[in-house]
């Protein structure tokens, strides 16, 4: 199952996005129930593409929240077209999807 | 004044901004990765902002950053910022007394509007605040937020 939850609705010409990411966001400052402190492991970059035009990257560190939120809005595309999600994190780990905008 | 601006943006997106920086030689891919990381640490305000968007003079105005007053719980802080500005390319959100400020930075695409939701962490009570770029210049805006319980550490 992807990691990304993405909605891509148009309306009056804007698509509006919302995403719900599942990721742990860890700081690398917490403290484990073991004493140990958790490693870092947090989101770096997040890509918005529809076909070969650049919507939205996103940088991310440690502060932005765990199970990450993002909504933003595009004009420019119609219904139909298909929005590319991608993210990759600090331990090279990555997911993508796509969605039709509806 | 305005339109210009479109139309060096159109040429400038068409091949990606930094893809034009990286074919002028100015900047190789490495570098612009680490400047980019290099924005997500210790430091205060200014430093950071020079590192993320290349300076740390910005204007107060045309930026809206709407959060709660009171956030009970740190780790978990709505935030939205929406400029009115036109031909906004870069977004930096920070939380001021977090000891790395800077939660995220966006890069719009042509035709995004600058309007970004996200929900950020913070270690305590703190101005919100958030920078845009439109042309060459910053503009910020700011709001404060009552942190009852602290969402950095453990």
């Amino acid at each position: 199952m992807s990691s990304i939850r993405v909605r891509a609705q148009l309306k009056d010409g804007v698509t509006q996005v919302r995403t719900l990411i599942s990721h742990p966001m860890e700081t690398g400052q917490r403290t484990g129930s073991d004493g140990k402190k958790i490693p870092a492991h947090y989101i770096t970059q997040v890509q918005a593409r529809v076909g070969d035009r650049h919507v939205l990257t996103a940088h991310w560190g440690p502060g932005i929240s765990r199970n990450p939120y993002l909504s933003f809005e595009f004009e420019g595309a119609s219904a139909g077209d298909i929005l590319s999600l991608s993210w990759v994190d600090n331990k090279g780990e990555s997911d993508s999807t796509q969605v039709e905008i509806a | 004044m305005n339109s210009k601006r479109r139309v060096l943006l159109k040429g400038t997106l068409a091949a990606g901004t930094v893809g034009v920086a990286v074919g002028a030689g100015v900047l190789t891919p490495r570098n612009v990765l680490a400047e980019t990381r290099g924005a997500f640490q210790e430091g205060s305000m200014d430093e950071i902002l020079k590192t993320a968007l290349g300076s740390d003079r910005h204007e107060a105005g045309h930026v809206r950053v709407e959060a709660p007053n009171i956030a009970e719980n740190g780790a978990v802080v709505p935030v939205t910022v929406e400029s009115d500005l036109d031909g906004v390319t870069e977004i930096a959100i920070l939380a001021a007394a977090n000891s790395t400020p800077l939660t995220s930075r966006y890069e719009l695409g042509e035709g995004t509007r600058p309007k970004i939701s996200t929900r950020i962490k913070m270690g305590e009570t703190s101005d919100i605040v958030a920078v845009v770029k439109s042309g060459d210049g910053l503009y910020s805006g700011r709001k404060e937020v009552k942190v009852t319980v602290g969402g950095c550490g453990g």
